[in-house]
């Protein structure tokens, strides 16, 4: 079977440095798999390729049999990718509904006139997506809260928020950049069965980057290694455990 | 069941919007108010038109226009050249100017809108000068001396119409899909393209959009005065919108509408000191800062603030009564 996402000898330099080296990866359609490596690995940057954020130096990546090299984020999205991002970006000065709504954007049909008359799909379908977009809150435990503004939400509701607003957009395929920072024990044990869930639910494919071994360890079937930009090692969370190189890049070696 | 409350709303807007107007009619009708608050009037309802415009630029979707004179200049020439060249009827004239300015604004958006805050503001403010001083050099519509003898057609029946219809859509856009998508670009333009929104072609839609209803207010600008002078769209111009726009609350056309009332009345009162309305504006922006940062209104709309008054005040009957 043809993998959902594959990426060959994907390369980014920024000047002189390499800061992501021959990335290949690839994923079936229904995978958890995650990306680890310490601080600097180059993680982000590999998101930020696959997302079209940066455009890569070298290397091809194809998604669902096209390829997104070169494409602007927001058609990459509409192909099917959605993103939280490391360091939250959420609509802050808008209700906790209107940030799910936005995500939503791509899927509304309705012009402009419409808009403005209030007539035609406007109404029908302003109300599926309001409909929808409580829906996905409930999920996340966040209905309640639909009137508040997003930067009034606490930092874990925020986390979950994001999540939510990355699965408005219906994707094939979620990246979930640190989706567990700042989080503790407990918080995290509920996220990891939330991940596991909406992987079920949501029919989804995720790729998540995380520092929270527990979690990486606890649900990815594979798990890539990334250090200094170059992939360290691959394999499921067993080989990984046990894989030399991986314990020496993180903890270091005996001198 | 939400489209019915949404159209309720409008229509409650158009009725009050209709009420304001028989008053303002009955006593502008029977001269009731003096020539001097007539005309004051129909400036406040040009201000209230380049303000909330301004707003979907400026506060809805978070780009720092300085230009806006410059798109009302080109509608102001646009419609004068229609009825006094062309001699079209007066509402294609206006709808001529409008649609100048529009297509304009698209042209000069696609290009300056990469830019970001003070860069954007200091491209659209370069801008908004090259139209002036192109107008300035074209000696058939009068050049340095301005059109004069523009046929005054323009009534306050018209300003007000157009005020409303301006308000109207701003109100219904921001309303929509399209709305929501400009505020996600003000809020964090990175998260919302990967929601897979196009920002720059929504940064072009507003700055399209506002540059259209800036036009309109040039078009029916020339016609009530019966001249069109470049002295008219300076920088100074633009500036006085926007100070407008900020004291009334970035993203709140309410808030448009209460900062184009207040100022366009200091303007009035203070008409026979002119050397000190700008310090009474550069004050009253002073004051604002230390006390209300984001605008008299912020960026929430009067009636929804109203309205959550009135359901808070409602809820807590509601306790009161459980308690007894």
């Amino acid at each position: 079977m043809e993998p959902l996402l594959k990426t060959s000898n994907l390369s980014k330099s920024f000047g002189g440095i390499k800061a992501v080296q021959d990335f290949n990866i690839y994923l079936h359609s229904g995978e958890l798999v995650g990306l680890i490596g310490p601080n600097g690995a180059g993680k982000t940057t590999a998101f930020n390729l696959l997302t079209g954020v940066y455009t890569p130096t070298t290397g091809t990546i194809e998604f669902d049999g096209k390829s997104l090299v070169g494409l602007k984020p927001y058609k990459i999205t509409k192909l099917g990718i959605a993103r939280t991002f490391q360091n939250i970006r959420l609509f802050d000065k808008l209700t906790v509904l209107d940030n799910v709504k936005i995500a939503y954007h791509y899927h509304i049909k309705y012009t402009l006139p419409e808009a403005i008359l209030r007539i035609g799909r406007y109404g029908s379908e302003e109300e599926l997506v309001e409909k929808k977009a409580i829906e996905l809150l409930s999920i996340f435990n966040l209905t309640d809260k639909k009137e508040e503004l997003a930067s009034n939400l606490p930092y874990g509701q925020q986390r979950r928020l994001e999540i939510a607003r990355a699965l408005a957009v219906q994707p094939k395929l979620l990246l979930l950049d640190e989706p567990a920072a700042g989080m503790n024990p407990q918080e995290t044990k509920e996220l990891m069965d939330m991940i596991s869930w909406i992987r079920k639910t949501f029919d989804l494919t995720i790729l998540l980057i995380e520092h929270d071994m527990s979690l990486v360890m606890g649900i990815c079937e594979r798990i890539y290694v990334l250090e200094f930009g170059k992939m360290l090692a691959h394999g499921t969370p067993d080989e990984i455990k046990s894989n030399t190189e991986v314990i020496k890049a993180y903890l270091g070696e005996e001198v | 069941m939400m489209i019915k409350r949404l159209r309720k709303q409008d229509a409650i807007f158009l009725l009050i919007s209709f009420v304001v107007f028989a008053v303002f009619q009955f006593l502008i009708s029977e001269r009731i108010l003096s020539s001097f608050w007539r005309l004051n009037i129909a400036v406040i309802c040009l201000n209230i038109i380049l303000a909330s415009s301004l707003n979907l630029i400026n506060g809805i979707t978070g780009q720092f226009s300085l230009g806006h004179a410059g798109f009302m200049a080109v509608g102001a020439y646009v419609s004068a050249v229609c009825t006094m060249f062309f001699h079209l009827p007066f509402i294609c004239s206006i709808l001529a100017g409008a649609a100048a300015a529009g297509v304009l604004g698209f042209c000069i958006g696609v290009p300056t809108l990469h830019l970001q805050g003070d860069y954007l503001a200091i491209a659209t403010l370069g801008m908004g000068e090259i139209i002036r001083i192109t107008i300035l050099n074209i000696p058939q519509i009068g050049g340095a001396s301005g059109m004069s003898g523009i046929p005054t057609e323009t009534t306050f029946t018209w300003l007000f119409f157009c005020m409303i219809v301006t308000l109207f859509v701003l109100k219904n856009i921001i309303n929509s899909n399209q709305g929501r998508a400009c505020l996600s670009v003000r809020e964090n333009d990175i998260a919302a393209s990967a929601m897979g929104i196009n920002t720059t072609e929504f940064k072009v839609f507003a700055f399209t959009v506002a540059s259209i209803f800036a036009g309109l207010a040039g078009g029916l600008f020339s016609h009530y005065f019966g001249i069109a002078h470049p002295s008219s769209f300076t920088f100074m111009r633009s500036f006085d919108i926007m100070t407008m726009v900020v004291l009334g609350g970035l993203g709140s056309l309410s808030g448009s509408i209460i900062g184009a009332v207040i100022l366009t009345f200091i303007a009035a009162v203070m008409q026979s000191y002119p050397e000190y309305r700008m310090i009474v504006y550069a004050l009253l922006l002073i004051i604002l800062m230390l006390y209300r940062p984001n605008g008299i209104c912020g960026d929430k709309e009067l009636v929804n603030v109203i309205l959550g008054r009135f359901k808070k005040g409602g809820k807590n009957d509601g306790t009161v009564a459980e308690n007894k």
